[in-house]
This record gives C-alpha cells, structure tokens and sequence, in this order.
C-alpha cells in the first residue's frame, strides 16, 4: 500500500474517530427513512445496515465480505439526519473504499472518475466529443465496453477552459482579496459559470485571483479510489495553500460538492485531518451563496438587483446540505425582485457525482430522483437552480428544464 | 418417577462437565448430563473469552502456563469453528513495572509459550488505538473462544453419541449406599417433575457451586471459595488482538476482542455466595480506568453491559495428600474414594476455561479407574461437531452469510444479524420459550440496543411458532427485559444512557410493557 506524500497514513490504518462515532448509534432507523438510495432498490440495505452495523463485523486485516455498500451513492444524507452524530455515510465510504482495493477498480471508474484528464482530452476536439456523446452507437458501445449507461445525463464540453479566460482577464485591484476555486465543471463545461462568479465578486469590490488548479479528488472518492483521491486532494491544497496569506483569506468555489470536499471530506473520508496545507485550505473554503449571504447579513452585499420575473424551482443538492449552511440560496434569491422561487423538499437528484452514469445504478439512481423529479414537473416552474452541476445535468436530463446555478439569476438581476 | 440408568453421570453443564460429557461418551460409556439451568449459564458463560496463550502465569505459575501452551495448540484444533485467532500482545504501560519485561520473556521461553518481541511501533500499526506510550511488546498465541457455541458442540457431540443432555434439571438429592454413591435424583426445574439417576460413577462438576454437590452426597470440606469477577463488553472492538499488561497478573488487566465487543475483565473479590452477582459502582469505575490505560479515550467509547463471574477457588479443608496425584496446580480433582472413603464420586472443580478438555480427560481418567475399564482419551484429536474443516472463525461470517441472502432473509435481532430463520430453527429445535436461553444459543439481544429493538419481535415470532400463548409469550419477554436490565444499569452513562431511553420509550411508551398480562 502506498503512503501518501504528507499524510503517512494508509487506507487500513485510517483512524478510528469514523468508527468510533458508530458508538452513537441506537438504532432509531432514521437514516434509512431518508435513504434515497435504499428506500428504491433492494440492493443496497440501507445506510444503519452498512454502516454501524456492518462496521461491528469488520477487521481490518480480514478480507472484505460484502458488495453491498457499493450501492451507496455517497450522497450522505444520512449522516446528515442521524441524530446522534453517527459519520454512516463516511464509514460506508470507507468499507466501499476497502472492497476496491481487494477486489480492484473497474476501467470506467478509472476513467469517468477523472475529469481533468476527460476534460483535456475532450476540450480541444469537443465538438466530436459532444456529438460522439449524443450518437446512439457510440453511446451502446460505451456501455458494453465501460459500463457507462447509454442514457446517463452527459455534459457537452464547452470547447474552452475557464482557465485561459481567467488568465486574460484582469480584476480590478481594489486589494479585497478573493481566491476562487473554480473546480472541473466550470473548467472544462460551464466556463461561462465561472466568468460570472467572477463578475459577482467583482462587482461586490474583490479582487478575483484565480490560482492555477486541478480536480479535488471527490469522484475518485466517491468511487472508492482512496489514493488517488489523497493525491489528488493534496495537489490541490499545496496549489490553493500559498494564496492563504491569513486568517481572513477567503477561498470560494461555486462547485458546491467539490467546496464540501475541501472543507470536510477530504479531512474526514481519507484520513487526512493533520496535513497542514489542507488544513489551511479547508478551514478557508466558503461555498459562493454561502459568502455572499454572509456579505449580505454584514450589509456589504449590493442590492442593486433588477426584477427577474421568473418562476423558479430550486434543489438544494445533497452536498450543498453537507456544509451544513443551511440553504444560503434560498435568501439570497429572496432579494431579487419579481422572482418567485419554489423550494423543492425532495432531498436527491440521485446521480450523487457518478454513481448515476454507471450501467448498474443508473435506474437507482432515476428512481431516487424520481419524487424529485416529480415534484419540478408539478412546480410548474420552467426553469431549475441548483448549486452542483452534476445534478443540474441530472435533473436537465430527467425533466428536461434547463438548469443553472443559483448565482445566474444574482448576475442576471444585477445586469452584468 | 422416571429412573435412567446410566454408567457416569455429570452434574453441572458448564465447559467442565460439558468436556467431561464428551469425552466419556467418546470412550463409550453412557452418560447423562444435568444441570440446574441452562447449558453454560453459571462460570463459563460469564468469562471474558480469552483462550490463554500461557503469558498470563508464565512467571507466576508455570505448570499451569504449560498448560495452557499445550491445550491452546488442542483447542484450536478441535474446536477450531470456535475460536478466532486474534494472537495477542502483552505490553509494558507506563504503570508497570518495567522490569518485568524481561522476567516474562524468560518465563515463556522456559514455559515454551511462542512469544516474540515486537516494537511499539508495529505494534501500534496492528493496533491504532493501544495506548502510544507502551514501552515494550511481546506477541503471543492468545485467541478467544465463544464458549456457548463450545459448550453446545461439546453437548451436540455426546447426545449424538448417546448421551442425555438436561438442563434445567437440578440435583436434589445425591444417592447414597452406603460408602457409594450411586447417582442423584434430579427436578426438572420447569415442570417440578422428578427423575432418578442410576450412575455408575457420579461426576461433580458444579464448578463453584461444588460444594453444595458434595454436601448432598454428605461430603464434608470440599471448600470452593467463589471469587467473583466483574467484565464489562464494549460497543464494538476497540482492538483486534488480545492485549494484555505485561505485569503480575492483577484486576482489569486483559482487554480480549470477542465477536463484535471487546471485554475487559475482571476484578476479583471474595464472596462467601456463588449466586453473588454484585457489581459495586467502584469495580466499574476502577475498570474503565484499566481501560483506558490499555486504550486511551476507554471511557467515551461505549459500555455495553456489565457482568460477573464467579470463579470457582478450591481450598480443601482436609489436608494435602489427600489430593489424586494428577492434579495440576490449576485444577483439583477430588477421588471421594481415596479422600472420604466415598465409592463412585468425582469433584473436579477449580482450573480455567482453557483448560477444560485437560480436566475432563483427568475426570474420566479416574471415573474409568473407579469402573475398572481403562479406555483411552480421544478428546485431544476428534474435533467437536463443526470444527471438522478446522477453518478457524472469522468475525465476518455473519455479514458474509447475511450478505448471500440479502434480499431473501428478514433481520430480527438487527445488531447481532440474526435472521428470522435461525431465530425460528433455534426455537423449534431448542424447545424453549426461555428468550434468554435463545439469546445465548445466537448471540439475539446481544448488541448495541441489548433487545430494545430485536425482543418485541421475538417475542411476537415465538407466540405464533410454539402455539405459545400470549401470557406466556409476554412472560418470555419481560423476563429477557429484566435480564437484560440488570447487566445495563450499573454502566448507564454516554451512549448507553440514551439507548436505554429510547427503549424504555418503546417498550414502556408505545408498548406499555408494565400492564401487560403476564
């Protein structure tokens, strides 16, 4: 097993805090009634039955037993709503975590769990990409061959990286400095998202300073890719670690899963709590509605908004609930005049990441976006904000409404 | 009155006299087995689990540490789909005298014990959660046992063998001819009825309660001084290797990883009652802080239950010659022949659960000289039914099995992964309604909520498969809710606190357990 650079930890020595919290456990049986993964298949039993319960029967140097916990998305609603403070979601991740490791990864979760990799690879060719996505042959062989669902929500690559944009333009030196943390999607797919986080920012007085940056390791995660999520984590925490000069640096990202990964999962998931620069990242990271709301209860947030007279559905997605801010968006698209939004109280859009696009989950997880999806038709909303873009992609993909993040309709009502 | 005639009857059905069952039966003789209660229900159920490797005494008692060595390498043997091998540590904390490192190395060197010094280092890499400030390491061939899978396989194999296994039947009366003993009258402690046993040879193996054996046959100064000790079973393995302070054998030195918890263990304290189950508040406070000199953070991890052992210390009033020759320092056995005159009567009590195969092959041993028909001992290689493959348990195998039948199996009790189907053949098979009895057959009520979630169910599926009435089914159940009370309040703090609140809320709130009609 390899040893991280940093972390000297390895995947069977992570520390017994995660298991420990099973301690908490009595039972109660809420985390599976929020399940949106075990409440739809019987393939995976449920989060109290992978996690504090299984974890009872695990050792460390005996072989892994189960393949039922790779069903779990991840999505981590459960720890979410456990009530005693029991971490089932990080521990399945860990159990999943352990069975890959003996039993191996399959190709498509080397692949798809990479999107830098797809990202620089599709970027330059990206309307044979995109039209290769949407050919109905190539779509069947990528599923016979990888795995990956025929009909799984694909994203068009945007033909060019937000990053060559970033590099051109130049924010006004008003010495209010902001670090922005843009992450894969905005990258290689929705650079147009980044160009108005930074347009926000900026209109709000920061200095947008864009550091060159990489995937955060939560696909990998997610997939049960323990080392290569490590490494890939801590090269993002030494590149974003020099822009924290104090305490009162602020690193924003409007990738809201990819924020969570920063800030807690990546410390909690892979053991890597003690590394110094993560430490300093995660402690710095904010989700953007999660700042400018902040901004606006100081007063300091612009409230120039123009009227968007728009109906709007918005979905708090899983990992957005993982920070446990509360929904920022929500308020913050209060402010806007003429804009009427409707709370969706589903919880799970279902695709949590990748899980959905794999051949063996993908009607999982429709079906755990069903009530979701049901609820968007009858909103009659025309329209869907979401903080992550995977399951904008995934909620597009199953009502066909368009979907943007939240922070379009702020950049929209401000004009810009 | 039934009357069963029989060449060797067993009193007590513990490890000792369930050891001593099979091996008679195994050499050919019949044999009928009682107990007062349930199989493995006194001493050797309430123990910590521990097969010792032999580091335990190597310095203090080495006889009884070769002992072990030889009958750890036997049990793993032939009882091979009851014991894990977990391997064990003894460590150097900074509250152990350091020398005595040394002293042990030495001891296990000249007891043959398989002991290698290790560094902290790799210890702490097999163990995270071992105290960091351990000086010093040594690796030992510890494993753990689950002594009612034992004692039922021990059981198993002599009723297949022609053996009558009782429970709940209790010695009443010892019968006497003169200076022989001729076999005892038993209660079925149930119905009330009684049985009269015929026996060729009478075998006393009422561990601590021995005594009270002897009395009955009119056997004066068999003095068995019960020292009682307390375990407490923690939520989940803090450890996965038995780990042991490297010092003179003392209180709350041995944290074993058993199943799904890992037991700490034990005090010991004089009490003049075998039934004495006292737990004081100070022995439990006293043995968390063992623990958490063992692992740090001890006492936020989460207590289980608490329970007490009585272990069965033999003190022979008469003097010394009067001891068989076989006897080791660890066990006695007692030929009423040699020491009182008495024909036909055997004590063995004393000694330790790792070496109850030993005891039993010196009790037959001398029930086949009382007969005067030598038969060799075969216990030693036949392995127990189950254990035939030899494949050593794995704390997996439940999940494993559960995971085979996922979708197919409902869970009852959802802690400890048992499914309506064993539950259902336990029952049948067993024929009890005792929810407690059950609960040792299959480990039911045995996790984390202690049978806050598994025995309204239970008790439900036992009402609808025995044609069980409902009296007696809630009877079942609020027997199992008491039993299972008395090991959970002594530790009620933390995490156990609050799952006995929620509990006592189903089973007192919703249930409404205090009116039922029982």
């Amino acid at each position: 097993m390899s040893t991280e650079a940093g972390s000297g930890l390895r995947d069977d020595e992570l520390p017994g805090l995660l298991r420990g919290s099973l301690d908490h456990c009595v039972k109660c049986t809420i985390c599976e009634t929020a399940c949106p993964v075990s409440n739809v298949t019987p393939l995976f039993p449920g989060p109290k039955y992978c996690g504090p319960q299984a974890e009872r029967y695990r050792v460390a140097d005996e072989p892994s037993v189960e393949w039922s916990v790779d069903y779990c998305s991840g999505c981590g609603i459960c720890t979410q709503v456990c009530p005693q403070g029991v971490k089932i979601a990080e521990i399945n991740a860990q159990a999943r975590n352990k069975i890959k490791r003996e039993h191996g990864v399959a190709l498509r979760d080397r692949i798809i769990t990479r999107p830098t990799v797809l990202g620089r690879l599709g970027t330059p060719v990206a309307p044979v990409a995109n039209l290769s996505l949407r050919l109905r042959p190539a779509r069947i062989l990528a599923e016979k061959l990888l795995g990956v669902h025929r009909e799984a929500p694909a994203p068009r690559f945007a033909g060019r990286r937000f990053s060559r944009w970033a590099k051109r333009h130049t924010s006004p030196r008003t010495g209010r400095k902001v670090v922005y943390f843009h992450g894969c999607g905005t990258e290689y797919y929705e650079p147009w998202e980044g160009e108005k986080v930074v347009a926000l920012l900026e209109h709000n007085g920061f200095e947008v300073e864009v550091p060159k940056q990489d995937c955060c390791g939560l696909p990998l995660q997610s997939s049960g890719l323990f080392d290569d999520a490590r490494r890939t984590v801590l090269r993002l925490a030494r590149a974003l670690a020099p822009f924290v000069r104090d305490d009162d640096t602020i690193i924003v990202g409007n990738a809201t899963s990819c924020t969570l990964m920063l800030k807690r999962e990546a410390r909690e998931i892979l053991g890597l709590a003690d590394d110094p620069a993560l430490k300093r990242v995660s402690e710095r990271t904010w989700d953007i509605c999660e700042l400018l709301l902040d901004l606006h209860d100081r007063g300091e947030l612009r409230t120039d908004f123009r009227p968007v007279n728009e109906t709007i559905a918005y979905h708090a997605p899983c990992q957005q609930q993982g920070h446990f801010i509360g929904k920022p968006a929500l308020d913050l698209l209060a402010l806007i005049p003429g804009l009427e939004v409707r709370e969706m109280t589903a919880r799970c859009c279902g695709v949590a990441g990748t899980y959905g696009l794999k051949a063996e989950k993908y009607e999982i997880a429709m079906k755990a976006g069903d009530a979701l999806f049901t609820q968007i038709r009858a909103s009659g909303a025309p329209s869907v904000a979401c903080d992550s873009e995977t399951c904008r992609w995934q909620i597009t993909h199953a009502t066909g409404r368009p979907s943007v993040h939240p922070i379009d309709y702020l950049h929209r009502a401000y004009g810009l | 009155m039934v009357t069963l005639t029989t060449d060797v009857l067993v009193i007590g059905g513990g490890a000792t006299g369930a050891g001593v069952a099979w091996d008679a039966a195994l050499r050919g003789l019949e044999v009928v087995l009682v107990d007062r209660s349930d199989l493995a229900e006194g001493t050797s159920g309430r123990f910590h689990g521990l097969v010792h490797s032999g580091g335990r005494y190597a310095v203090k008692d080495p006889p009884a540490a070769e002992e072990c060595v030889v009958e750890n390498r036997v049990l793993r043997r032939i009882a091979a789909d009851n014991i894990e091998d977990t391997g064990g540590f003894f460590v150097t904390t900074p509250w152990d005298d350091a020398g005595y490192a040394d002293r042990f190395a030495d001891a296990c060197r000249a007891t043959g014990i398989d002991c290698e010094e290790i560094s902290p280092a790799q210890a702490l890499r097999e163990e995270p959660r071992l105290n960091p400030r351990v000086s010093r390491v040594f690796r030992v061939p510890d494993a753990n046992i689950d002594v009612w899978k034992t004692v039922w396989s021990l059981a198993r194999g002599a009723r297949e063998r022609g053996a009558h296994v009782m429970p709940y039947h209790a010695a009443v009366a010892v019968h006497r001819d003169g200076d022989e003993v001729t076999g005892a009258r038993v209660r079925d402690m149930r119905t009330g009825e009684e049985t009269d046993v015929r026996a060729r040879v009478t075998v006393n193996a009422a561990g601590a309660w021995a005594g009270q054996i002897a009395e009955l046959a009119g056997i004066e100064g068999v003095r068995i001084l019960p020292g009682r000790g307390i375990m407490i079973a923690m939520n989940h393995r803090l450890v996965n290797t038995v780990i042991n302070r490297c010092q003179m054998p003392t209180d709350g030195d041995i944290l074993v990883p058993i199943r799904t918890v890992s037991v700490i263990g034990t005090t010991d304290e004089h009490t003049d009652d075998p039934d004495d189950h006292t737990v004081l508040q100070s022995e439990v406070d006293a043995m968390l802080d063992d623990g958490e000199k063992l692992v740090p953070g001890f006492r936020q991890a989460r207590a289980l239950r608490v329970w007490t052992g009585v272990r069965p210390l033999f003190e022979d009033a008469k003097a010394a010659e009067t001891l068989t020759r076989d006897i080791t320092r660890s066990h006695a056995l007692l030929d009423h022949a040699q020491r009182d005159g008495v024909g036909g009567f055997l004590t063995i009590t004393g000694g330790k659960l790792t070496t109850f195969r030993l005891m039993a092959e010196h009790t037959v041993d001398a029930a086949c000289a009382q007969l005067g028909e030598p038969r060799a001992c075969t216990t030693a290689s036949e392995p127990l039914p189950g254990s035939e493959t030899q494949r050593s348990y794995r704390l997996g195998e439940r999940l494993e099995r559960k995971e085979a039948h996922l979708r197919e199996e409902q869970l009852i009790c959802e802690c400890e992964m048992v499914t309506r189907g064993a539950l259902e053949e336990a029952i049948r098979r067993s024929r009890t309604a005792n929810l407690d009895d059950i609960r040792r057959l299959l480990r039911l009520g045995m996790g984390p909520c202690q049978g806050g979630f598994c025995m309204y169910r239970a008790a439900g599926i036992l009402h609808g498969l025995d044609g069980l009435g409902a009296e007696e089914a809630n009877t079942a159940l609020l027997e199992f809710l008491q039993e299972r009370w008395k090991g959970i309040w002594p530790i009620l703090y933390g995490d156990q606190l609050r799952q006995v609140r929620l509990d006592d809320w189903i089973f007192q709130g919703v249930l409404d357990v205090a009116h039922l009609s029982a």
